[in-house]
């Protein structure tokens, strides 16, 4: 027999694999900075545009016609812009739950941007079986599953930290917080993150547990990341969607991961609905998880 | 485990895929304590399939096989744990360092801290590479990353250790070097050694023992020098100028065992070919016919090859990964 002692700990080699993922990244200047420029683009380009409150000010209206104005008395026009000028919070407020498009989108933003870190796992599980990185590791007495949570847990590390950029970003590009907000909320955000991160990932990896092809993950990210966008509250309220629309997005995690983002940043109410969206999002990741490492077994032994 | 148990039992081992193509067809072997034992055959064959499911990366459709008295099927941790394994392609990880490797490689399996940060130091030494042990594996060489691979093979101080086509796409120099790590190993290490090869020459200067495969079946197993002389001597081909069948008049001539006529050359067996030749030229040129072509072959692997499976080494069509993970390997190996 070898005179090595077999490890008891049945997941030994977790951390050394989820290092070597996480190595890859922050040790490559060119990954790690277009990680950082991204959300910036996305947030000061597309969040800038959409400008959604300023359509809704009152002074995108036009001028009331001269005959129609001659009408009133300048007192009875004055609470009339003042009118308007609540109208247009009220709406935005009855929407978005925050009169600050910007930040409603931002917010969104954090969520999102773990699909898009996340969608790389299933690339670099491609890379490492068609470089025999992956052979080498399955001829180590390192269990199935530790080999596929160290992918899921290095993601979802990668996760947190883009989220905690967008947020740092959103800051500086005028987020409006909530009433409510706290240093605390900021680590509720990481939280729910990472647990959508862990299960995203794991969708990932199960989806190319098995392909050999480059360009499998690649259609498949593409395919997945638009209705997840869309049929999400990232962009719109679910109340203003068709019946078709938000049935989908009621059951999309994402949502439910955007709420408890929200709600715990910028929203001024709603707490309430925190453990709910907790509670989802953790359900998923752990489902997902489960299948993944069921699959790893069935898949990583040919 | 006592010295003269057999490191390595197969029986009736079987691979399948896809209930259709049948890469390795019920073989047995034994692989003795501190030996080199040596798998040849041609790509395709099913060397690699045979190696992978006694690492316990492929399981196995049907039969047995014990790896250091470890079940390949029933207790493959342990089994994974006890034996090194140096694959056919590069596996280090390009963006870390040889060192890193190493660690890494150490981590995998469960080896405390403690005990591989001298370990790694010691390897690295021992396959000359603390000189770029902080480099990026990106920038070593091809014959530089065999020896990584070895390193990472031996952290756990392994008392058997697979080496699946070590030498692939390397220069002969490092191919030569590579080969004296080898037999380092098992003189100084005490080893034994499971590798499989295409290039007989090596298997033959190397190996202990032969198992030849072919097309899933183990042809012929010996020591290199019994598989040899299993040939019963010297092969002389020729080509005569006419295009009459001269087979009868050759094999009337003293010492020729067997004449075949091959593609209008004979091939002839012989037990002492250098006596043997010149009396052929002289039969023939007695009876009229012009030798145009003549040469003498001392047995090598590559007859006892052609022997046992009827063709010379040829490239089987491959899968798609394989011949893509070849293609690195090479390209990498070039660098």
């Amino acid at each position: 027999m070898s005179e090595e002692k077999l490890s008891k700990n049945r997941f030994h080699g977790l951390w050394a694999l989820t290092n070597r993922d996480l190595k890859k990244w922050y040790q490559n200047p060119i990954v790690f900075v277009i990680g950082i420029i991204q959300p910036i683009l996305w947030l000061a380009l597309l969040g800038k545009a959409m400008n959604i409150s300023s359509i809704f000010s009152s002074s995108s209206l036009p001028a009331l016609p001269a005959s129609l104005a001659a009408t009133f008395s300048p007192q009875q026009l004055q609470g009339l812009g003042a009118y308007f000028g609540q109208m247009s919070d009220t709406i935005m407020n009855s929407t978005f739950n925050t009169t600050s498009y910007f930040s409603f989108m931002a917010m969104g933003m954090v969520a999102f941007v773990t699909v898009f870190t996340t969608a790389f796992v299933g690339i670099s599980v491609v890379f490492d079986r068609r470089l025999g990185f992956m052979n080498k590791v399955l001829s180590t007495p390192v269990s199935r599953s530790v080999i596929i949570t160290s992918k899921v847990i290095s993601a979802s590390i990668r996760s947190v930290f883009q989220a905690a950029i967008v947020t740092v970003i959103a800051f500086l590009l005028g987020l409006q917080l909530g009433a409510n907000f706290t240093v605390f909320s900021i680590f509720g955000v990481f939280a729910i993150v990472f647990l959508i991160g862990f299960g995203l990932a794991s969708m990932f990896t199960a989806i190319t547990l098995r392909t050999t092809r480059m360009e499998t993950p690649q259609a498949i990210f593409n395919l997945v990341t638009l209705p997840l966008m869309f049929a999400s509250s990232a962009y719109f309220p679910i109340s203003n969607m068709p019946n078709w629309l938000q049935a989908i997005a009621n059951v999309n995690p994402i949502s439910y991961t955007i709420d408890a983002v929200r709600r715990l940043m910028i929203f001024s109410n709603g707490y309430a609905q925190l453990p709910l969206d907790f509670a989802y999002v953790g359900i998923f990741a752990i489902v997902v998880t489960a299948l993944c490492v069921v699959l790893s077994w069935r898949f990583l032994n040919k | 485990m006592s010295e003269d148990q057999d490191v390595i039992k197969v029986e009736g081992l079987t691979k399948v895929f896809n209930h259709s193509l049948t890469a390795v067809d019920h073989i047995d072997f034994n692989v003795k304590h501190g030996e080199i034992f040596g798998f040849l055959g041609p790509n395709g064959a099913g060397k690699t399939t045979t190696i992978s499911m006694l690492i316990t990366v492929l399981r196995p459709t049907s039969g047995k096989a014990t790896v250091l008295g470890g079940d390949i099927a029933k207790q493959s941790l342990q089994v994974r744990g006890s034996i090194g394994v140096v694959p056919q392609e590069y596996t280090a990880d390009e963006d870390l360092t040889g060192y890193e490797n190493i660690m890494l490689c150490a981590d995998l399996y469960g080896i405390p801290r403690s005990v591989s940060k001298k370990r790694a130091t010691e390897l690295l030494q021992l396959v000359e590479l603390t000189g770029f042990k902080d480099k990026r594996v990106q920038i070593y060489s091809g014959g530089m990353r065999r020896r990584l691979e070895l390193a990472c093979g031996l952290i756990n101080r392994p008392k058997l250790l697979f080496l699946d086509e070590p030498t692939l796409g390397l220069d002969v120099q490092t191919r030569a070097a590579t080969w004296n790590y080898v037999k380092m190993l098992k003189k100084e290490l005490g080893m034994t050694l499971f590798l499989t090869t295409h290039y007989l020459e090596e298997a033959d200067a190397l190996c202990d023992r032969i198992a030849i495969i072919d097309n899933g079946k183990i042809v012929v197993i010996g020591t290199p020098t019994d598989l040899k002389d299993s040939l019963g001597g010297d092969i002389i081909t020729l080509a005569i100028q006419k295009d009459t069948d001269i087979t009868d008049l050759i094999s009337r001539i003293e010492h020729v065992k067997e004449v075949k006529k091959e593609n209008g050359s004979y091939t002839i067996k012989s037990a002492n070919g250098e006596v043997t030749a010149p009396l052929i030229i002289e039969a023939l040129r007695k009876n009229g016919h012009v030798v145009t072509k003549l040469s003498l072959t001392k047995p090598t692997l590559n007859e006892v090859y052609l022997q046992y499976t009827g063709k010379s080494m040829r490239d089987a069509e491959e899968s798609r990964e394989n011949v893509f993970r070849q293609r690195m390997t090479m390209r990498r190996a070039r660098q």
